[in-house]
């Protein structure tokens, strides 16, 4: 029965080849605007890492207290979003957590061992050694270093898989040497592909970007006084020199913690609140403790990974699909209608009305099958468009996925079923021997 | 024309006419917002930023290691640089307009003045920054040799003195000149006096929401040399001489010292359609949206006033047999279209403010002026009639013989 209206509803849609042809193309526009739209909001608030996104969580603690001038972008609850050096450090010697890092972000100008070549600067994350099994960091050579290099600030790094092909020809290059501004460190281990998007553990800059080509030892990075490539706010002025950045009340570090359970979470958030009021007590704070953990979801949320131009796009692109099945509706409505007298002959003929119901249903899900279709392909246009037109980071997230592909074919039958559903409806209810009167 | 028959007809086509009416509603709204959106990333743009911009290029130096002779390795630099034939002036820098990098403070007329002070982006430069920038002075005078320091990356030294843009001096100054008078910058112990204004200076920063978005030209400069690591150089060409003097200047930076990495050398043109990529993509974005959504309302017409027209080509047949004209016809279709527009254009005024709202509370974006709105009602009663035309006219050549045949 399906063949024969698959059979019917074609010849009847080739038979006003006009109304037909706007249908579908009014659903295919809707469906590429929308689809191209959802595929970068859908990258953009996505979980990163997903099998661990409720067991990572970054503490915040208030600082500056509640006279100070926030200045911090997304400051909305009088939380910064990162931590001083002070914090950092108690935090990582306190080690109640299972796994846990301080972090910033920094860099270095990379010498290649080639003299013929120039050097270049490279983004690098200073971090502990539970970085890499915290984020479950896969690794292409060799593995993370220990936590006895942490202890010994040991000169070693851990190299994603696109600097050692650069550098190292794609090699084996655990146990080689790098010059990083003129000092030597020894290769470890090499990252393989790992890009979280977005990059939730350091969203300051480059919310979408890539993940830094070099990690190296927090403790080792500190005692080379290098400079933090991300955002420093400072309240209040302190002591000059690197000193004077250490011991300050500036934040520039991030900070994550593994805790698996519910329990271990209350846990660390006990103790987080216990070291602020502590911090009270010794007279750094004179403000009781604020502080908060939040995990990577709504680490997410509250520092707005998803752009407000793209929640403006995503509801522009589907309003204007809605017109769109609108207006399909109207088209399909006049078709069917058009079609009275048809009906009318195969009802008489016992037809029942299931079967008209039938036949219609399968007529708008041809058209929605092929305007999904359209839409696919101007999805993957719009993309392209999309790429042309904004920067590298965003550009990054326009990728479509099986996933999209058949969300897209989908959404456009199922759209067009429930826009077909009204001028189906007032088919089943042609009164036939009416209509054949009148003819 | 009489209404009435127009009425009648279409309370039998209720949901056609239903579903026009929200289609160009929802069309409107979508419409006058976009282009009230379009306008602003524009007009954003298209800001000022006080800069000799096609003049201008900038690069990132950073030094291999942390060498100690940092000041005498830039002052190399910096002779090398303006001896270079073509090249007008060049200074070093923390930052500069658009980069999307740089510092900010609070500006502060009392030491304490915690909660008081306004923001205000920071650049560094010594007695050449002006010239290179191409910055206009409107009071007081540059900075003198005398008043320029070195600053390393932790130096804590207050400013000997300060120039500062002339919406900062009305905002800490309001009514009175800001020249001669002082601020605190940097340290809450001294006051700097600001010895210049410039006319036009915008921060590093671009975004229409969040950082930056509430101090577009809140802009200090202070006379520092800033001797750090890596520090941004920025050089002006003289007219036309922009791309060499660009390759010149890196030849010759190498040949002065190879141990170095010279990154994001880009024109300030560049600097600019950089900084504003995503504000003018989002641009053209909802520009193609509103033009397909207009092209899909006004096919969405077309084919439904067609179908109609088709329905009705009996009774069209036998009113002209009556007497009427073709005119009489193809307006009777217009003033129905007309009326559907005109219920959609004051349901669409009415979603486009409430769409509006909405995005005023959810994105601090600026309130939609009425004037969208009124563009967009007429966009789309025009739309309306110009998608009629053809189903009208079609309607209009329906013979009246039609009356006499019976079917």
């Amino acid at each position: 029965m399906f063949a024969y209206y698959l059979g019917l509803a074609l010849r009847s849609l080739k038979r006003n080849v006009v109304l037909t042809v706007l249908m579908i193309a009014a659903i295919g526009v809707g469906i590429g605007a929308s689809m191209t739209t959802l595929t970068v909001f859908r990258a953009m608030s996505g979980d990163p890492i997903p099998q661990k996104s409720t067991q990572l969580f970054t503490p915040q603690i208030d600082n500056w207290g509640p006279t100070q001038q926030h200045v911090v972008p997304g400051d909305n609850e009088r939380l910064q979003s990162q931590i001083s050096y002070i914090d950092a450090v108690n935090l990582m010697n306190a080690r109640p957590a299972r796994r846990q890092s301080a972090m910033y972000a920094t860099g270095f100008a990379l010498t290649p061992a080639n003299p013929q070549l120039l050097p270049f600067q490279v983004e690098a994350r200073a971090a502990y050694a539970d970085f890499f099994p915290m984020f479950d960091v896969p690794f292409h050579y060799g593995a993370p270093w220990s936590g006895a290099d942490d202890a010994a600030h040991a000169d070693v790094v851990v190299i994603t898989r696109e600097l050692n092909d650069k550098v190292f020809g794609g090699v084996n290059s655990v146990g080689k040497v790098l010059n990083l501004d003129n000092h030597d460190y020894r290769v470890v281990g090499v990252v393989d592909k790992w890009e979280p998007i977005p990059k939730f553990y350091d969203l300051n800059n480059a919310k979408y970007g890539k993940s830094e080509q070099i990690f190296l030892p927090f403790t080792r990075a500190i005692d080379a006084h290098l400079e933090s490539w991300g955002n420093v706010n400072c309240s209040g002025h302190g002591k000059p020199g690197w000193e004077g950045r250490i011991e300050s009340e500036c934040i520039w570090m991030q900070f994550w913690a593994e805790l698996p359970t519910a329990a271990d979470a209350a846990r660390y958030r006990t103790f987080l609140n216990n070291y602020a009021a502590e911090q009270q007590h010794s007279g750094r704070f004179n403000w009781p403790a604020h502080t908060r953990l939040r995990d990577v979801r709504e680490w997410l949320v509250n520092q707005h990974a998803v752009m407000n131009e793209v929640r403006i796009l995503v509801l522009v692109s589907f309003s204007f699909l809605f017109v769109c099945l609108l207006n399909a509706m109207g088209l399909m409505l006049a078709k069917i209608m058009g079609r009275s007298g048809d009906i009318s002959v195969r009802r008489a003929l016992g037809a029942n009305r299931r079967a008209v119901f039938a036949q219609c249903l399968i007529e708008a899900g041809v058209v929605g099958l092929a305007g999904g279709l359209l839409g696919l392909a101007l999805t993957a246009l719009g993309l392209v468009g999309l790429r042309s037109l904004l920067s590298d980071e965003i550009s990054r997230l326009t990728h479509l996925n099986v996933m999209d592909v058949s969300l897209a074919v989908a959404l456009g039958v199922i759209a067009t079923i429930i826009a077909g559903l009204y001028p189906t409806w007032r088919a089943v209810h042609v009164q036939p021997a009416w209509q054949l009167k009148a003819q | 024309m009489e209404l009435r028959p127009i009425l009648s007809a279409m309370r039998r086509n209720k949901v056609g006419a239903i579903l026009i009416t929200v289609q160009m509603a929802i069309t409107l709204a979508i419409l006058c917002n976009g282009l009230f959106i379009i306008q602003q990333r524009v007009a954003a743009s298209q800001r000022p930023s006080g800069m000799e911009e096609t003049q201008l290029f900038a690069m990132s130096n950073g030094w291999v290691g942390d060498p100690p002779d940092l000041a005498a390795r830039q002052s190399a630099d910096m002779a090398a640089l303006r001896s270079l034939p073509g090249v007008v002036d060049a200074y070093t820098t923390n930052s500069y307009p658009l980069s999307d990098g740089g510092s900010t403070q609070g500006c502060k007329l009392k030491p304490d003045e915690a909660e008081s002070s306004t923001l205000c982006a920071t650049y560094f430069a010594d007695e050449h920054g002006l010239e290179t920038l191409g910055l206009k002075l409107i009071a007081g005078r540059n900075f003198t040799p005398a008043d320029v320091v070195e600053k390393g990356a932790h130096d804590m030294t207050p400013p000997n003195a300060v120039i500062i843009t002339r919406q900062l001096a009305d905002k800490l100054f309001p009514g009175k000149s800001a020249l001669g008078e002082s601020i605190y910058v940097e340290s809450t112990q001294h006051r700097t006096p600001i010895v210049g204004i410039v006319d036009t200076l915008h921060v590093p920063w671009t975004g229409m929401s969040g950082w930056g978005s509430t101090f577009f030209y809140n802009s200090i400069i202070e006379p520092f040399r800033y001797t750090t690591q890596y520090s941004h150089y920025v050089v002006r060409a003289k007219p036309g001489q922009l791309a060499a003097v660009m390759q010149a200047a890196q030849k010759k930076l190498f040949e002065v010292n190879r141990a170095r990495v010279l990154e994001k050398v880009r024109t300030m043109t560049e600097v600019r359609a950089e900084a504003y990529r995503d504000d003018r993509g989002l641009a053209v974005i909802l520009g193609v949206v509103c033009a397909a959504l207009l092209a899909v309302t006004a096919f969405g017409i077309v084919g439904l006033t067609s179908y109609w027209v088709t329905q009705r080509r009996r009774q069209i047949g036998i009113r002209r047999a009556l007497g009427a004209t073709r005119s009489t016809i193809m307006r009777y279709f217009q003033t129905e279209n007309l009326f559907i527009a005109a219920t959609s254009a004051v349901l669409g005024v009415a979603l486009a403010i409430a769409l509006n709202l909405w995005m005023v509370n959810s994105f601090e974006m600026a309130r939609l002026h009425l004037s969208y709105a009124l563009a967009g009602a007429v966009v789309v009663l025009l739309l309306g009639q110009l998608a009629v035309l053809w189903p009208a006219l079609r309607a209009a050549s329906v013979p009246p013989a039609l009356a006499t045949r019976s079917v």
